[in-house]
């Protein structure tokens, strides 16, 4: 088969996945900036004039981009782990299976869906918030190379628990308690350096941290720990993780049993 | 080369009593243009062997190959040369029927393909359907555009998993004459049904699965000719002897006895009297494709 044709069909298959949360966008876009929004109101009124993390910066300014990659990174995993359960779930992950896709489109195709979700939903984020707080942009750079792996990191951890869970409550269990707590501990509403010695070890395992510290530094140009080794750990969880999840969907992990 | 080959497949499920082997080294061909039928009872390995031929489960061991095409070492050609119609009446919730259709062209990297989707939605009745959601289509129309969406890559083989099951009589004629003009244009058709005539009317050969074996493997005419050809139909409300018993199909009042010539019959008639069993509506006529699928699964029991 033609490099040509591979190509169309894992286009096709991102163009359907693109489509899918698009046409129910109100759901997959403007709920998560609802629910960004209304976090950003609650703590920044309760903890703007109590509260300063770095220098100069208030907590509004502070609490945005966190606020922004949290949900850029949970609806990057929303996007492929719900799709393919659904898609499991309902049967229709047949018209998927029967077509000569190789692991490698699939996985090019729901995690670039998956990135496309997460940026547009960071991207509404900023738009709203932006208004609250005044924000600057230190070095660009960091936030774009962060939001870019860091959605890449969630869409290819979603396909693997998309992959894994065979009924609902198995997918909202691992959202529940393995994506929710490593975001919310990861210093969206925090700096690490405020922690107890032993939480902020514990933080500093945390992938989550080091996206969340990266992508801030873009905005404010200075962060917990250097962008470099930022990079460096979100990097190495991005490549381990796709491998995985190349490698069981090369193998039909319980989908071609 | 033959459409599909199947050679010593076999599928042992994990199970939680033990291993599960539904499928015991099933081999058979499937030549080019033929129309061949699949039967057996519910849990015979049917639909297993009709997963591994589509990549939708591996084999535990042997090797199917679709035009020449090992199904797992080259998927891509063997997947593009097949196109199935899936048993369960599944679709996609988000799209319209022609979205539907394109994006599984898509997949199979067929472009501008608008005049064969425009032919598929023509040829099976859903010209006024191709703009409306796929939740919005009654049982019969999704069952239609599965048909559409196996077909939407020109496949040259195809393969139909019970799709008359639970479809009304005129879907079924549609999709027959579909079927039927695709395998005189060449196309090779593997159909599994449960309504045996018609795999006899459409069926040139027939594989018949029983406990994941084959148990019989045959042109149509040879299987209907090589058991018992003559059946007797008559209704009564006595009990039947219990050697006729154990060999009638019982429905109701109504009663079927196969027998292989006159003089058999004359003696089936003859024992029926001397019990004394009141026969009414005497019927007698030529097998049909039930009665050899009974008298096969039923030897194969003993």
């Amino acid at each position: 088969m033609s490099a040509g044709i591979r190509l169309a069909g894992a286009r096709t298959l991102f163009y359907k996945e693109l489509l899918r949360f698009w046409k129910v966008s109100f759901q997959t876009v403007a709920a998560p900036v609802l629910t960004a929004i209304l976090y950003l109101l609650i703590f920044g009124h309760v903890l703007e004039d109590r509260v300063q993390v770095y220098d100069g910066v208030g907590y509004t300014s502070f609490l945005i981009p966190g606020l922004v990659m949290m949900s850029v990174l949970q609806n990057a995993f929303a996007n492929s782990s719900s799709s393919l359960v659904q898609s499991r779930i309902t049967g229709n992950l047949v018209f998927l299976l029967v077509t000569p896709l190789s692991h490698w489109a699939w996985y090019v195709a729901y995690v670039g869906a998956s990135m496309v979700r997460g940026l547009a939903v960071g991207l509404g984020v900023i738009a709203v918030t932006v208004w609250f707080a005044p924000l600057s942009l230190a070095e660009p750079w960091w936030a774009l190379i962060f939001a870019a792996v860091g959605a890449a990191l969630m869409g290819s951890l979603g396909l693997i628990a998309g992959l894994w869970a065979e009924k609902f409550d198995q997918m909202a269990a691992f959202q529940n308690f393995i994506v929710m707590p490593m975001t919310m501990l990861s210093g969206v509403f925090y700096s690490v350096h405020s922690l107890p010695a032993l939480w902020l070890t514990v933080s500093h395992l945390n992938p989550f941290f080091y996206m969340i510290d990266g992508f801030r530094r873009g905005f404010f140009g200075v962060s917990d720990v250097s962008p470099w080794l930022s990079l460096a750990v979100v990097g190495t969880a991005f490549v381990a993780v796709s491998l995985l999840a190349l490698g069981l969907l090369k193998r039909g992990y319980k989908i071609r049993p | 080369m033959p459409a599909v080959s199947f050679q010593n497949v076999s599928k042992t499920y994990p199970g939680a009593r033990g291993p599960l082997r539904a499928l015991d080294g099933v081999s058979f061909d499937i030549e080019q243009g033929e129309f061949f039928g699949l039967l057996g009872p519910n849990g015979a390995g049917k639909t297993t062997l009709i997963s591994i031929l589509a990549g939708l489960a591996r084999a535990t061991s042997g090797r199917v190959t679709v035009m020449g095409h090992d199904v797992v070492a080259d998927y891509a050609a063997a997947r593009k040369a097949l196109g199935i119609v899936p048993q369960e009446l599944v679709f996609d919730p988000f799209f319209s029927v022609r979205e539907t259709l394109r994006i599984q062209s898509g997949y199979f990297g067929v472009r501008r393909n608008e005049p064969w989707i425009d032919e598929l939605l023509q040829g099976l009745g859903l010209a006024d359907k191709a703009g409306a959601n796929m939740r919005q289509l009654s049982g019969g129309m999704k069952r239609r555009v599965l048909v559409a969406q196996a077909l939407v890559h020109r496949p040259p083989v195809i393969v139909l998993d019970e799709p008359t099951a639970g479809v009304d009589v005129e879907l079924r004629q549609t999709l027959w004459q579909f079927v039927a003009r695709l395998n005189r244009q060449g196309h090779t058709v593997l159909l599994t049904t449960h309504y045996l005539e018609e795999a006899e009317a459409l069926c040139s050969r027939i594989a018949m699965l029983k406990l994941g074996r084959v148990v019989a493997l045959d042109r149509t005419a040879n299987l209907l000719a090589g058991t018992a050809s003559t059946m007797l139909r008559f209704k009564t409300d006595d009990a039947l002897p219990a050697d006729i018993a154990a060999h009638a199909r019982v429905t109701g009042r109504s009663a079927q006895v196969t027998a292989h010539d006159a003089a058999e019959v004359e003696t089936l008639l003859g024992r029926l009297r001397q019990a004394g069993v009141r026969v009414e509506d005497l019927e007698i006529g030529r097998a049909d494709l039930e009665d050899v699928f009974l008298e096969i699964m039923q030897e194969q029991g003993a």
